[in-house]
């Protein structure tokens, strides 16, 4: 994309009609007196070094089948503008910016010839380079360092270059444009650049401007909500209306803007917490709240049960939740979804996702310092063939890679392990894949609390305004289409960590010494949201032209809304403004007081002085004219599973590889090896676990305070699949697999904390909404009776992606109704913790808890291509005590390892136990009864059923345990009336049997199993 | 002589500040901690410290390349300090992205008519990675690895893959016993190191690196996430040793000004 509207023309190109270029030579002797020059710098791996940019664009290029014989060579480069010489610039390039050792440079003025020497065979160049506006965080550090050595350089920026081997016009234009260039934050220049200067932006004429509403027919008010990308609806843009009529007085721009983005379901969940009249199979139900009346009430009921024990600490009010720790520190969780940029720009969408989250911790009371990360993914197949993709999608392979390396490359420079994840594929994520980031925070306990007092500076600090992300509030309420890539450019940003890490490193310090009353963080809605919600008991008033600009040019409005990444408000008093500011300035972070919240209980918005908005905070707050929505429920008629075959010992063999190499349970180490899930130094039970450091972890175990032996486990639940079937059997099975992998690695489910991830396709469709509230129904079911309370949470709606196919068909992508669940629980001496690789033969092998047939929505039908079936469901009062006992025989030592079972049942798990231990498992089923509603039971049912069942059912509720021989009865008795099936043991020889009735039924070595699993995203 | 002073070094991108730290305090050091900038300002204060620890992390994002922006910084800012801080007998460890700062700083390995003799640079596989490596050492010289023969250590880099400007340089760091740590093969095995048990390709297997006094050692692997029992990847499997293996390095440096 070339220079989109509203953006400033950061980079001058010269017209190659009207203008000529100043020769090099002019230019050099330019540089001699001391005026401005541009200079470019390509470098070069030197010969014997791999080029890493090259390799990973021929290794995309191979997923998009273009030209095979294609050849390339790729250089990264600096532009670089100043008063320099080319002597100084040949001490730059050797002190500062090429590796000695391993890379060459050539450098030049910006246009001349020696910077187009064609390499033999490779005669197409290419340039790519940053968008204007998009973050550069190489060329700001770049630029920092510069000054900081005493350069006179006044703007860096990067690129990459190209020079491609002759392709068709087809193949250079697919390489061009989704592998080279990413047009939401690139541009492309074919040939050698041909720029004059590097800009800084044009200077802002303040105008203050009104938008009339009064008289305005229904269809203009709409007009203006869609030009002003408002995404506000016909009844609020009335209520708007009147409003002001009663005001006398025509809103201003950043008035309306104020209200879309505080209204817009990203900031207030309009639907969710909204009046939705509901109907199942059991009746109708009127909620004024749904989630208020479901999910929060839950939470309510249980802290009330638990009375003076109660450890919730401060639940669904603050960015993220809060729950009590130890003696000295409570702990914050939250959990964000960042789909929509993601689906755009896998990177900047991740990577200012997994940013945005940590600020949520960072700005939760007084200000919590994250202590790991958890990232749960949705995509389409990564197999999925490039022509059978939807136009305008990316491929799912390409997205993935981008949001790993988004995730990586932030939490990795914050210093944040990353710990947990998951990644669940299914074809309908194809043009919105779900990107969730969450953060635990660990905060002293008498700083959980805040509160904006009376006449506080506001405070922002850490990096600077620019248009990024426009409308990103309002953009991400609204539904994705095929030109969604090109019209929301503004949408999408580059985060930059360094930047948050010295905000956070100055903001700790800045809380222990307690120079603040309150603090946000500035997330979708920017000021708008952070300063109208810190404000909202209060009143502010704000300065927009005080707030440090990355250019010149924004308008107050754009000033007010932007969503520029890494800043945090504060709440300041005036006696600790000076110490603050030092503080901050010691750590080269800057900090600007850019209002003062007023006891006015007015919003009034200023531009040098004059007014430009004066909202009153109950209008913005509470002025949102209430709807009713409309929701129903069908649960899915029982259909029965498909005819199963007679199958001997090879195909259920081969039925176990299937699901091993499925990619839902195939191994995620390509991801989570690039995570760095050890800094902070107190990991105690890695993702990754096993005699070969590689068998796949159910939760992981951090210990957050060093001095400490109390530690935090973190674990997920989600199965989209099942919500085909039942949405309220899918919530439960989640929140169910969630407690199970906590409480397999050790953690007390007395004290498990979980969080609602909902997102959702249309929910203005009532059957849509429907299946959501039907969900958070089963959620508070579940939840009161586990005594498990969700302490936050977060919607987002309205994901699905529309495109014309071939034949001209309008055509709508829902995603499948997607619940995840994180939990969060307490383990009390990490001595305790338990593992699920098995450990020594001899030992014996234990199923806990009882299998039906579950086979809706498993992936032992998935893998089959089998349909029908009865869909996991949820005993509430066993669950909890099969987890109490389970909790009592793991605190009490008599637990070797343990293994959560989930996808594909008991084959999936006891063959990850053996294959993470390097140990072999003889199983015998004749123990494992089938526990089966009547009117299946009633159906015919053969030995394959049973034994599929005892295979691959997905039950929930069951756990695999290894118990030394010699604490086989204590085992037992301490799991009381606990269903617990003895089948089996651990062995030397590293093969798994199953056996049923004497019958061999699977047989396989280790290695095969493994390979199956290791092998699918295995990749370079 | 009483507990020496540690001085660790925070720059913008540093994270390992904290826990490392506090394995020197719980190998009887006392930890301080100063910004960059507060050094720059006030290059005296290093006087009151016997050792000088630059940790984990991204200085400055490890924009440009790992490590190479603060080295440029140290390099024109504070390098008589520095120089001067060595002279005096004291200690200077550089983990991880200290090493890329130690050794693009030219403080590690002097900078020769040629240039820097080495560098550290994106490994093999051209990715971040996390993962656990044994190591074999070369105690010859390094203060640091005192007594110490193999360890099982964590890395989680990027950019560190070793390599020396030519094969002299290499023997000659070598012969000197300035290769001080390497990576090998399970149960200390040499000859040839497949990844991912030399996880970036290192030239030489090389993991870590001394100067001629031995009292300048940078390492790639995290010697401060292997001191408790519980940091090791199997010890659920393994049992809890008393110490974890990186702890070593820490006592040594504090050890030495006993």
């Amino acid at each position: 994309m070339l220079f989109p509207a509203g953006i400033p023309l950061f980079l001058k190109l010269v017209d190659r009609v009207t203008n000529t270029i100043i020769s090099s030579k002019q230019a050099e002797s330019a540089a001699v007196n001391s005026q401005t020059t541009l200079w470019q710098i390509d470098i070069f791996p030197v010969e014997g070094q791999p080029n890493r940019l090259a390799s990973e664009v021929l290794d995309n290029a191979k997923d998009l089948q273009i030209n095979h014989s294609m050849a390339i060579s790729a250089a990264r480069g600096f532009l670089i503008q100043g008063t320099l010489t080319r002597e100084q610039v040949e001490e730059l390039t050797g002190n500062l910016l090429v590796e000695p050792v391993v890379e060459r440079c050539e450098f030049a003025l910006v246009g001349s010839d020696s910077l187009s020497q064609a390499p033999a065979d490779l005669s197409n160049l290419v340039h790519v380079l940053p968008l204007p506006g998009v973050t550069d965080p190489q060329a700001e550090s770049a630029l920092m360092a510069m000054k900081q050595l005493g350069y006179p350089v006044e703007v860096v920026r990067t690129f990459k270059k190209f020079w491609v081997s002759d392709l068709s016009t087809a193949d250079q234009q697919l390489l061009n444009s989704k592998i080279l260039c990413n047009d939401s934050i690139e541009m492309i220049v074919v040939g050698p650049l041909q720029l004059s200067e590097l800009h800084l932006g044009q200077k802002y004429e303040f105008v203050k401007r009104d938008i009339a509403l009064a008289g305005l027919s229904d269809d203009a008010l709409m007009q203006i909500s869609q030009d002003w990308t408002l995404s506000l609806s016909l009844i609020e843009m009335h209520t708007i209306r009147d409003h002001f009529e009663t005001l006398g007085r025509a809103p201003s721009d950043i008035e309306l803007e104020s209200i879309a983005q505080t209204w817009s379901e990203h900031c207030s969940h309009k639907t969710l917490a909204g009046r939705i009249s509901y109907r199942d199979e059991n009746g109708p139900r009127t909620f004024s709240n749904m989630l208020k009346e479901t999910i929060f009430s839950a939470t309510m009921q249980i802290r009330a049960d638990l009375g003076e024990n109660d450890w919730c600490v401060s639940v669904f009010k603050d960015n993220a939740g809060i729950v009590r720790f130890d003696e000295n520190y409570n702990v914050a969780f939250k959990v964000e979804t960042h789909n929509r940029p993601s689906a755009l720009e896998p990177y900047g969408g991740a990577n200012t996702g997994i940013g945005g989250v940590i600020r949520d911790t960072l700005g939760t009371g007084m200000g919590a310092k994250p202590i790991c990360n958890t990232d749960v993914f949705c995509f389409a197949s990564p197999g999925t063939p490039y022509g059978e993709l939807p136009p305008g999608v990316m491929h799912p392979r390409r997205i993935m890679k981008g949001v790993v390396s988004g995730v990586r490359d932030y939490g990795n420079r914050m210093g944040i392990p990353t710990v947990n994840g998951a990644v669940y594929f299914d074809e309908r994520y194809v043009g919105n894949p779900l990107v969730f980031c969450g953060n635990v925070g660990l905060i002293p306990k008498d700083k959980s609390f805040k509160e904006a007092q009376p006449n506080d500076l506001i405070v922002s600090i850490g990096g600077k305004t620019g248009r990024d992300g426009i409308h990103g509030a309002t953009f991400s309420s609204a539904e994705l289409t095929e030109s969604s890539d090109v019209t929301s450019g503004g949408a999408v940003q580059i985060g930059n960590a360094i930047t948050e890490k010295m905000l956070m490193d100055v903001m700790l310090a800045a809380r222990d010494r307690g120079l603040y009353s309150a603090v946000t963080d500035c997330g979708a809605g920017g000021y708008s949201s952070a300063v109208g919600e810190m404000g909202e008991e209060l009143g502010a008033e704000v300065w927009l032209d005080k707030v440090p600009l990355k250019y010149e040019g924004l308008s107050y409005t754009e000033i007010w809304i932007s969503e520029a990444q890494e800043r945090m408000v504060f709440s300041v008093p005036e006696s600790d403004w000076q110490e603050f500011q030092a503080l901050c300035a010691s750590e080269s972070v800057e900090a600007t007081v850019i209002g003062q919240f007023k006891p006015t209980g007015q919003l009034v918005l200023k531009f040098e002085d004059q007014v430009v908005g004066d909202i009153s905070m109950s209008m913005l707050h509470g002025g949102r004219p209430p709807v009713v929505r409309e929701a129903t429920y069908q649960p899915a008629p029982p259909t029965p599973l498909s005819k199963i075959e007679e199958k001997s010992t090879e195909d259920w063999t081969h039925d176990l590889c299937k699901i091993l190499a499925s990619p839902n349970v195939a191994s995620k180490h390509w991801i989570i090896r690039q995570y760095d899930h050890e800094v902070q130094g107190g990991s105690v039970i890695k993702p990754l676990v096993g005699a070969e450091n590689d068998g796949p972890g159910d939760a992981a175990v951090v210990r957050p305070v060093l001095q400490s032996r109390r530690g935090l486990a973190i674990s997920c639940g989600t199965n989209p699949r099942y919500g085909d079937l039942d949405t309220y059997h899918m919530a439960t099975s989640a929140i169910d697999e969630a407690i199970r992998n906590c409480v397999a690695v050790g953690a007390d489910p007395s004290q498990i904390a979980i969080l609602d991830n909902f997102c959702w396709g249309h929910t203005d469709r009532p059957e849509t909404l429907g299946s959501l509230v039907r969900a958070a129904i089963g959620c508070q079911d579940l939840s009161v009776v586990l005594q498990t309370p969700f302490i936050s949470g977060k919607d987002s709606l309205h994901n699905e992606f529309s495109y014309t196919d071939g034949d001209g068909n309008r055509k709508t992508i829902s995603i499948p109704a997607t619940l995840l669940i994180s939990a969060m629980g307490q383990v009390p001496d990490i001595a305790n913790c338990v593992t699920m690789d098995l450990k020594k033969a001899g030992n014996v092998i234990f199923q806990i808890g009882v299998t039906g047939n579950h086979f809706g929505g498993s992936h032992w039908a998935m893998v089959n291509g089998m349909t029908g079936g009865q869909v996991p469901t949820v005993d509430a009062e066993r669950a909890k005590s099969t987890f109490a006992h389970l909790h009592q025989a793991i605190k009490s030592g008599l637990i070797r390892s343990c293994h959560d079972m989930s996808e594909g049942g008991l084959a999936v798990a006891v063959a990850e136990m053996a294959f993470a231990g390097g140990l072999g498992a003889d199983i015998s089923t004749d123990e494992i009864g089938i526990e089966m509603p009547e009117v299946e039971a009633e159906a015919e049912i053969d030995v394959s059923y049973a034994l599929a069942a005892i295979l691959f059912s997905e039950s929930n509720t069951r756990f695999l345990v290894e118990v030394e021989p010699q604490d086989v009865h204590a085992f037992e008795s301490i799991m009381g009336d606990v269903d617990v099936q003895r089948i089996g043991s651990v062995v030397t020889e590293p093969k798994l049997t199953i056996e049923m009735a004497h019958n061999l039924v699977i047989e396989s070595d280790l290695t095969a199993l493994k390979q199956a699993w290791l092998g699918t995203l295995d990749w370079n | 002589m009483s507990q020496p002073n540690v001085l660790i070094l925070r720059a913008p991108g540093t994270n390992c500040d904290q826990e490392t730290g506090y394995a020197f305090e719980l190998a009887g050091g006392t930890a301080g901690f100063a910004h960059i900038n507060q050094l720059i300002e006030k290059p005296k204060l290093i006087k009151d410290y016997q050792i000088l620890c630059l940790p984990g992390g991204f200085s400055y994002g490890d924009d440009i390349a790992a490590g190479r922006v603060l080295a440029s910084q140290m390099q024109s800012r504070l390098a008589d300090v520095l120089a001067e801080f060595h002279a005096d007998g004291k200690l200077i460890l550089g983990i991880c992205n200290g090493f890329q700062i130690l050794i693009k700083s030219g403080f590690l390995l002097p900078p020769d008519e040629q240039g820097l003799p080495a560098t550290l640079t994106w490994n093999e596989n051209g990715r971040f990675i996390d993962c656990w490596v044994n190591l074999k050492t070369d105690n010859d010289k390094c203060v640091f690895l005192n007594g110490v023969e193999q360890m099982y250590l964590p890395i989680a880099h990027a950019e560190g893959k070793f390599v020396p400007r030519n094969e002299a340089i290499l023997n000659q760091l070598s012969a000197n016993h300035q290769l001080a740590l390497k990576y090998c093969r399970p149960g200390g095995l040499n000859g040839f190191v497949p990844f991912p048990h030399n996880p970036n390709g290192s030239t030489a297997h090389v993991a870590g690196i001394c100067d001629e006094t031995g009292r300048i050692f940078g390492l790639m692997p995290h010697p401060e996430r292997h001191i408790d029992p519980t940091h090791h990847p199997r010890w659920t499997r393994e049992g809890l040793a008393e110490r974890g293996d990186g702890f070593a390095v820490f006592e040594n440096a504090v050890q030495y000004f006993f």
